[in-house]
């Protein structure tokens, strides 16, 4: 949320002459109605500009959202709203960009963005993938970097940072990437009146890049002059202890404090070549608020974990985690397999089919509809009554996959048992009560005969 | 001319709990060191603006009987030292750097091996007689079981400052009295449910262990199987405990291995799942990044299972402590 005017602090914008054109009796009372976003402040026809300009600013998200490239892969970031996850949500997750240097030969591109292409990954029914290519000018020759971009534009439809704090290198960079929106990277304090009439030129969103905050801040101001609103911060620090509290300041600056000159998305270079230390690194910067995170080429056992903590930071901790309600198979059950029971909630069924994947005995779980709950709230909620199992089993048509007429259902449902025992004449087997359990249960207790 | 910028630092009220564990022979035990955990006055690695006085601890998990269930990538490094608890333990703390010892009592499960107590108390003592550090003992889950097995165990390493664990909200009497009896430290259990950790640390408090004694440990999922529940459910403990909440200033323990090392992204091999890449270096940082994670959200003691997870992951903690050039 946006730090809000409360009526008070509105009151003292208003002509406070309780003249009632506004068609309430008082101006405080005109106040509290805008606070609550009952009444527009133009409703009073004697506000001062002065007055709707406070209003303005102070209505405006204090971090701005800014968005790379164009189409499809479109890349946006920003416009987060609290510090921690549990106080509602994040909204933008963190983008993942792959270092593409300009001094690789034509070959060693090609097979680089290809590995890049081929970097997806699903996970819990979403596709994971890199967000963005850092096209990143290296010493030499200088015609290269926009080759480069061109090239890499071919390959691959990922939006771009361009890493160059040249401008005369950048300037051609730009032309080639045309109506594309690459991020810039970065206006420093020598080159930022260049860097901002090259953003405003190509209408690109453009990185400011200082030693401290402070300076930061300063820059950000000025650059925000020149008419360069979308801007973005690079908060690497010398060490990554100083990125990570960069990071954290940052974030506090511009949602607690409201302070716009930071109120924009970040990025960092985590600077380890160590697959384990970089992906330390990342994981760090997604947990703390970092809005793109560049690394080095990784292979797919490295960036795996990074995507997926994003993922999982990512995810709405309002919205019940759901799976498709279907009959799944884990291994490859044949008619002797036993059939499980279980809930959508995502958590619960990952658990579920982990323990089963460990027990190495093949299985059939049958997933009921409980709208995202687990076990127990479904029950208490009734969305994991006798009626619902019979018709899920049936619907799903888990028992023409075996020779068997027996049903294993969670420990905490046992109560169940014998509504759908009588009901249907199948055998109904009370399993163990935390998935934990499943693994002995499995090798212990089942017979399909 | 620079911009002011606005203090952000927050004054937190509370400093979270210091726990120590081990006890040197100058404080009873054998141990060569003890080690302290917790006692932090802001969130995780915040040092701009408060204290953090002990890094988070790294253990490594033994247990009682071989680990003949663990993938090949955990199960490899202990080929060797997995059927004595004592050269097992000594091979995390001398080769692999453990700062801590945590015994799973699989053995002990009626429905595995069923060890007997006696059995217990003789692979709790094999690795305090060959290692210096702090020894956590943890159950075999089985509440009938690990009631029978702890009166025994606590009194015969009485004195060490052990961890022990778990109390559960329906199984805590039991061990609270034998921490309170024999001077031992207590991990107190919740489901990922910030109501019954504190629940649990109540029931504790009510039987007259001192909440400056307990370690929480609010279940552990692995990266991708609901980790973010419980990354929540730490941090909203880790900022009840510093605006003085009492019964959630307690460090955390994370339990990681066991949980990583279960999920197919650790277990399945390159030719399972070619596109996933190197099996033995993605189950190792599988479990890594898990703890990476945890660490973020507040989590004090770590137990890890692969070598190169806990090298990797006490050089992060060495990172944001602050030591690196």
């Amino acid at each position: 949320m946006p730090k809000k005017l409360t009526g008070i602090e509105i009151y003292k914008l208003l002509p406070k002459t309780n003249c009632g054109d506004c068609n309430l009796p008082t101006c405080m009372a005109f106040a509290m109605q805008v606070a609550a976003k009952k009444k527009a402040l133009e409703s009073c026809p004697h506000v001062s500009e002065e007055a709707k300009e406070a209003l303005g600013e102070a209505q405006a998200p204090p971090m701005r959202t800014v968005k790379i490239g164009s189409g499809k892969k479109e890349f946006t970031m920003g416009g987060e709203t609290v510090l921690f996850r549990h106080e509602e949500k994040f909204h933008h997750p963190t983008g993942v960009a792959i270092r593409v240097p300009d001094n690789m030969t034509k070959e060693e591109l090609q097979g680089h963005i290809h590995n890049i292409n081929q970097l997806h990954f699903v996970r819990a029914g979403e596709e994971l993938g890199i967000n963005l290519l850092a096209v990143e000018h290296r010493d030499g020759d200088k015609g290269k970097f926009a080759e480069t971009v061109k090239e890499v534009m071919a390959l691959s439809d990922l939006p771009l940072l361009l890493v160059c704090s040249e401008t005369s290198v950048l300037q051609p960079a730009l032309e080639a990437a045309g109506n594309s929106r690459p991020l810039i990277c970065s206006a420093t304090a020598d080159n930022w009146e260049e860097m901002a009439s090259l953003a405003t030129q190509y209408q690109a969103p453009l990185t400011v890049k200082c030693n401290t905050l402070e300076e930061c801040a300063d820059l950000t101001a000025k650059i925000k002059e020149k008419g360069v609103e979308d801007i973005c911060l690079d908060l690497t620090g010398d060490t990554f202890l100083q990125s990570f509290s960069n990071l954290i300041m940052t974030r506090r600056l511009s949602l607690e404090k409201s302070f716009r000159p930071l109120g924009y998305p970040t990025l960092v270079f985590p600077t380890s070549h160590q697959p384990f230390e970089r992906a330390a690194e990342a994981t760090a910067c997604i947990c703390k608020y970092c809005s793109i995170v560049v690394l080095e080429k990784g292979d797919s056992w490295e960036l795996l974990p990074v995507l997926t903590v994003r993922q999982n930071i990512y995810t709405d901790p309002q919205v019940p985690n759901a799976i498709e309600a279907r009959l799944y198979k884990i291994g490859e059950p044949g008619p002797e397999a036993p059939v499980l029971l279980t809930t959508n909630f995502a958590l619960t069924y990952f658990t579920v089919a982990g323990e089963v994947e460990s027990s190495k005995t093949s299985c059939f779980v049958s997933v009921v509809d409980t709208g995202g709950l687990g076990v127990l709230n479904a029950y208490a909620d009734d969305k994991l009554t006798p009626e619902v199992v019979i018709k899920t089993i049936q619907e799903q048509g888990a028992l023409e996959q075996v020779q068997h007429k027996k049903i294993i259902i969670p420990g905490l449902v046992a109560v169940l048992r014998m509504e759908i025992q009588e009901e249907t004449g199948w055998e109904v087997i009370i399993g163990p009560e935390e998935a934990a359990g499943l693994p002995t249960f499995l090798r212990n207790e089942w017979r399909a005969s | 001319m620079a911009v002011k910028l606005p203090d952000v630092k927050h004054n937190w009220s509370h400093k979270r709990n210091t726990v120590t564990i081990g006890a040197t022979r100058d404080a009873g035990g054998t141990r060569n060191h003890s080690i302290q955990v917790g006692g932090e006055s802001t969130l995780p690695f915040y040092h701009f603006e408060g204290d953090i006085p002990n890094p988070p601890a790294v253990a490594m998990e033994v247990w009682d009987i071989p680990p003949e269930d663990w993938p090949e990538p955990i199960r490899e490094p202990f080929q060797e030292v997995g059927h004595t608890p004592g050269e097992w333990a000594r091979k995390c703390v001398e080769e692999y750097g453990a700062e801590c010892i945590c015994l799973r009592l699989k053995g002990c499960d009626p429905h595995g091996a069923n060890r007997s107590p006696e059995e217990a108390v003789l692979s709790a003592k094999s690795i305090l007689e060959s290692v210096g550090v702090p020894l956590i003992v943890w159950g075999c889950g089985n509440d009938e079981k690990d009631n029978d097995v702890f009166p025994l165990l606590a009194e015969a390493i009485a004195g060490e400052n052990c961890l022990l664990g778990t109390i559960t909200q329906d199984n805590y009497k039991t061990l609270t009295a034998l921490c309170t009896a024999y001077g031992h430290k207590l991990i107190a259990e919740s489901p990922v449910d910030i109501n019954i950790a504190k629940q649990v640390n109540i029931l504790a408090l009510d039987a007259g262990f001192p909440l400056e004694n307990i370690v929480i440990y609010p279940t552990s999922g692995a990266l991708g199987y609901g980790i973010e529940y419980v990354y929540s459910i730490m941090e909203r403990s880790t900022i009840a405990g510093l605006r003085g909440d009492k019964a959630m200033a307690m460090p955390i323990l994370c339990d990681i291995g066991i949980e990583v090392w279960k999920t197919k992204e650790a277990r399945a091999s390159q030719d399972e799942i070619p596109e996933w890449g190197d099996a033995n270096r993605r189950g190792a940082l599988w479990e890594a990044t898990t703890a990476y994670v945890y660490l973020l959200a507040g989590a004090d003691i770590l137990i890890l299972r692969h070598p190169e997870a806990v090298q990797a992951v006490k050089t992060f903690i060495k990172k944001l402590m602050g030591g690196e050039s």
